[in-house]
């Protein structure tokens, strides 16, 4: 029989959780790294025991941890006694090293706040994305923004520099969260093509495998940025795609809910009657194309859902109408958030819908959003969710 | 035997209880004692000092022998008393470190 296992980060340690495909009765396995933030953990498609998490913290910096048993027991991959040629410990896992090479054209800075230049300074992962195929190549989107990758199970990591030196790098500049690489999208139909999107700098694509890139932006409208139609400068904040038609995207911009269907290259909005477009999460039903959630938000200067209401929207029209799902969600009184990466579906069935909360609830759907329950309702602050359907 | 107290984090990190106890080449320094620990237990590395800087974490603290050592070089000898094993070597998640 199917299972599902719900990969929850949170600001004070990992927690998972695990039914099986009725959805109905949960076990919670944590808190896993208590008292670190776990800003992503994500299994491998290619082997579901392999799982990759990033925790982090304020004291102590980054760290990356893997599970090769679903989670039961976890290592830092580099923390083994292994010496280097210097004779000093490897300990690569938790080391991110920009590329300073850069085939000759450094770049090295990025607009700041004020406007100033600033060097890049690595903060933290915020996405781990495992390669479709091999269990030992994984992704990592990281803030100051740029793309990492390991090809040996995150023992070591490679920054992929084409994206920082394709040549808008300079334009870069920190949103509200810092300047973070949030979101990687790998096409199962093209193994060159992947889609990542930076905040706020906004979505970028390349179609050999990372050495080159191309901003793919057109059709963004954000009034805050000097020229609300340049081709840098929007702050992104999640893009989604089904599987079975990687052309076309679906983006939660902070304002704006927006889609593409020709890989990026042209934008249109399809907020409809959303009670409001800002918003952080935006996600695709796993066996209806055009089928997608977003869970509006008041504003971007008041980070909790819209009129004390937790309320997901779907469209069955990729966009522009919208219902609102409510049955099993409070109605009243309620001041959550829900984080970029913190929704994800399932692939039973019936599909599944599953997102966290700033206020420590996790809630499931097993009928694609027409009724929602709580599997937890009181872990610490939710930054993100994912889920694997396990057969 | 150089002494070292970490933080409970590391110490979970590090798969450790209570104190570390390191051998340490004189002369016992900041720098020495942290490579040594590195050495030993290569999970922490990058998580007291920089990765590739080597410069103590912005919200760490070193202290011995009732003193703030957190801002002496890494190269300067630490207290005889630490030396010798008699005290040991103080890492300290400073109080205001994190946000949450």
């Amino acid at each position: 029989m199917s299972k599902v296992r719900v990969l929850v980060g949170t600001r004070k340690g990992a927690f998972i959780l695990s039914s099986d495909g009725k959805r109905q009765n949960w076990e919670v396995s944590g808190p896993h790294f208590a008292g670190w933030e776990i800003y992503h953990m994500k299994g491998s498609p290619a082997d579901p025991n392999r799982i990759y998490v990033s925790q982090t913290s304020g004291w102590f910096g980054q760290l990356i941890q893997r599970s090769d048993d679903g989670g039961k027991t976890w290592s830092t991959p580099g923390g083994a006694i292994e010496t280097g040629p210097d004779g000093m410990p490897k300990g690569q896992s938790n080391k991110f090293a920009y590329d300073t090479s850069n085939k000759g054209k450094p770049l090295t800075t990025h607009q700041w706040y004020d406007g100033t230049q600033h060097p890049w300074e690595f903060k933290r992962v915020w996405h781990l994305e495992p390669s479709l195929k091999d269990p030992d190549t994984v992704y990592a989107g990281v803030e100051d923004a740029a793309l990492f990758q390991s090809k040996d199970g995150a023992h070591s990591w490679q920054e992929l520099p084409g994206l920082r030196g394709h040549g808008t790098g300079p334009k870069w500049q920190p949103g509200a969260g810092g300047m973070c690489l949030h979101t990687i999208l790998l096409d199962p139909k093209n193994p060159g093509r992947i889609y990542i999107a930076i905040s706020a700098a906004g979505a970028f694509r390349t179609d050999d495998g990372g050495e080159t890139w191309k901003p793919i932006n057109r059709g963004l409208h954000s009034q805050y940025i000097p020229d609300p139609r340049a081709e840098i400068g929007h702050c992104v904040h999640h893009i989604a795609m089904h599987p079975s038609r990687p052309n076309t995207l679906f983006m939660q911009k902070h304002w704006d809910v927006m889609r593409s269907d020709d890989g990026g290259d042209n934008w249109t909005e399809v907020s409809g009657n959303l009670p409001t477009d800002f918003g952080f999460v935006v996600d695709v039903h796993a066996h209806e194309p055009e089928t997608i959630y977003v869970v509006p938000i008041k504003s971007d200067g008041e980070h909790y859902v819209h009129e004390g209401k937790l309320r997901v929207y779907r469209s069955r029209k990729g966009g522009n109408e919208w219902e609102a799902l409510t049955k099993g969600l409070p109605q009243k009184d309620c001041y959550v958030n829900v984080l970029r990466d913190a929704m994800a579906v399932d692939s039973l069935d019936k599909c599944g819908v599953y997102f966290g909360t700033t206020g420590g609830q996790v809630y499931a759907s097993a009928d694609a959003g027409d009724s929602w329950m709580p599997i937890v309702r009181d872990l610490p602050a939710v930054l993100s969710v994912e889920v694997q359907t396990l057969s | 035997m150089i002494r070292v107290e970490l933080p409970s984090h590391l110490r979970t990190l590090a798969k450790v209880n209570g104190e570390v106890r390191l051998e340490v080449p004189a002369p016992v320094t900041q720098r020495a004692v942290l490579d040594a620990l590195e050495a030993q237990y290569p999970a922490l590395r990058g998580t007291i000092r920089d990765h590739d800087t080597l410069k103590r974490r912005a919200f760490l603290r070193f202290f011995a022998c009732e003193e703030d050592l957190s801002h002496e070089s890494p190269d300067a000898p630490l207290p005889e008393a630490v030396a010798s094993g008699k005290e040991p070597f103080l890492i300290i998640g400073a109080v205001a470190g994190g946000k949450s």
